[in-house]
């Protein structure tokens, strides 16, 4: 229960300024511009565009200013403006096959067509220090091939969904137009639609989390990394007024196909089956957990029981989204005074109606014990 | 008004709208400097909105949303002809001088040259720009070799 209470405007406004200040630090310290962050801090941008269901690199890196690099409050902070911005339409259904790569492996391939490209990544790297960094030290300069890559590369799962080992990934004859968790809260049990919007915008903490769940055997699927691919991918759309389809720009995206195992069914035969991650910017472990829950989310149709946790969507996709889980979690901090009040008046309540059973006891007891007597 | 139909093709047009959307501002500046661009009526103004981004679950399979992307659309006319710009991002400035050169490019009496000024060195850079970061891609691609051992 919420009741308004007058005062505190003033304690308020100071907090703003407080705030503002303590953002800003030591004034002898050269403030971050926005464009450092973009261009500097791209893994924490992209968490803000994931998590803030907003692809803007520019919004997520003020976002990431204004919040101290809390990347929680930054994504709320996308999630409100995006409420303020018409909706123009949708765009045409990504072709990631016609991603311009920079990374893509396999690690369950090792001669793929197009080849295992490393790209730019943490993976082979020491994790120690580089303490160059902290003196501004010497940046090194990418090497380059003699050639580019070849211009497509086809996505793992369709090669080997070529020998029809694969789970087949098809559109339905009508292609229906996704249900929008935006605009419908979602229903349950929820199409596949909604659980991969609904985990593209979930928290990668509590995804990844529920994703090593499922590896430790809560949720019975061994999943092989099929594919990992990051680049960019241009947007198309076919503007109403306009009447033809046009390419708008593109963004950077990852895409993970994990392949897991599957025992087949009396009406499917052995083969394997499919998970798919997809999400903004560079993010491979929110896009590699991503997949890894929407295979366990087919725990259902594939008759494989729901006892685990990461095979529950009611489970996995109410608590998996940031905004709606620290707004729950941290509305505990405002005025919960009269409830409280509430609270404190039952307990002092029943505690006297106790004392005053265990008084008239104590008392029946006594003239029990003087009637024998 | 000149009417849009299917039957016409539009590739050129969709090329080179999409050009000038892919282009920063700073860019689009740069080459159009010292242009004598002609002053347009607003129809539109340059407004953001966002874009749903639909995706396939796999790839190929189930359409879903995987979130949206700010944009920004404008539309101007010049003489008979009406001049669209739809690009990602909250750049109004851009939009608006997109929206313009969209305009004029229809223009039969100014479309080849302004293809040769603008349209075509931005494409260019932008094509040399990918190819630049493929090359340092294709630096990181893995050369496996087997390790023979015994004498065989």
């Amino acid at each position: 229960m919420y009741v308004a209470v007058k005062g505190g405007e003033a304690a308020i406004l100071a907090t703003h300024d407080l705030i503002a200040e303590t953002r800003r630090g030591d004034l002898a310290v050269p403030e971050l511009g926005t464009d450092q962050i973009k261009e500097q801090m791209k893994l924490g941008v992209a968490r803000v565009m994931n998590e803030g269901s907003l692809y803007d690199e520019d919004l997520a890196a003020l976002a990431l200013k204004q919040t101290q690099g809390d990347a929680v409050e930054a994504a709320f902070l996308m999630r409100a403006y995006r409420t303020t911005l018409p909706r123009f339409g949708s765009s045409t259904p990504l072709d990631t096959s016609e991603m311009a790569i920079r990374r893509r492996i396999s690690a369950a391939f090792k001669d793929l067509p197009g080849g295992q490209i490393l790209g730019p990544t943490y993976d082979y790297t020491h994790r120690l220090f580089d303490f160059t960094l902290a003196a501004n030290g010497h940046i090194a300069t990418a090497r380059e091939a003699s050639q580019p890559l070849v211009r497509t590369m086809p996505r793992v799962p369709d090669i080997l969904g070529q020998q029809g080992l694969m789970e087949v990934e098809a559109a339905a004859d009508n292609d229906p137009i996704p249900v929008d968790i935006t605009r419908d809260p979602a229903e349950f049990p929820a199409g596949r639609d909604a659980r991969l919007q609904m985990l593209a915008r979930g928290d990668e903490g509590f995804l990844l989390g529920l994703a090593y769940s499922v590896q430790r055997g809560f949720g019975a699927n061994h999943p092989f990394a099929g594919e990992i691919r990051m680049g960019e991918v241009g947007i198309h759309y076919t503007p109403e007024e306009l009447g033809f389809e046009i390419d708008i720009g593109e963004i950077t995206v990852t895409e993970c196909q994990m392949i897991n195992q599957f025992t087949g069914s009396k009406d499917v035969p052995p083969q394997f089956t499919r998970g798919y991650g997809l999400s903004f910017g560079h993010s491979e472990r929110k896009t590699m957990s991503m997949a890894i829950i929407d295979r366990s989310l087919k725990s259902r149709d594939l008759d494989e029981g729901t006892d685990f946790p990461a095979q529950q969507e009611e489970f996995v996709l109410y608590h998996c989204d940031t905004i709606e889980a620290s707004g729950f979690v941290e509305h505990l901090k405002l005025p919960h005074y009269v409830d409280f009040q509430g609270e404190l008046e039952l307990i002092r309540r029943i505690r006297r109606e106790q004392e005053e059973r265990t008084a008239s006891a104590a008392a029946a007891d006594a003239r029990e014990a003087s009637h024998v007597e | 008004m000149h009417e849009q139909n299917s039957t016409s093709d539009h590739r050129p047009r969709a090329h080179w709208m999409s050009v000038l959307a892919r282009a920063t501002h700073a860019q689009l500046a740069a080459a159009t400097a010292g242009l004598d661009l002609p002053a347009v009526e607003i129809i539109k103004p340059a407004e953001c909105g966002t874009l749903m981004i639909e995706a396939r679950a796999g790839g190929t399979g189930q359409r879903f949303n995987s979130g949206e992307a700010t944009i920004t659309r404008c539309v101007v006319r010049l003489e008979d002809r009406l001049g669209f710009a739809y690009a990602l991002g909250r750049d109004k400035q851009k939009a608006l001088l997109c929206a313009t050169l969209d305009a004029v490019l229809q223009d039969p009496q100014r479309q080849a040259a302004l293809l040769n000024q603008v349209v075509t060195p931005l494409h260019l850079a932008s094509i040399e720009r990918k190819a630049a970061a493929s090359r340092k891609a294709a630096a990181t691609k893995v050369e496996f070799f087997t390790l023979v051992r015994g004498d065989g």
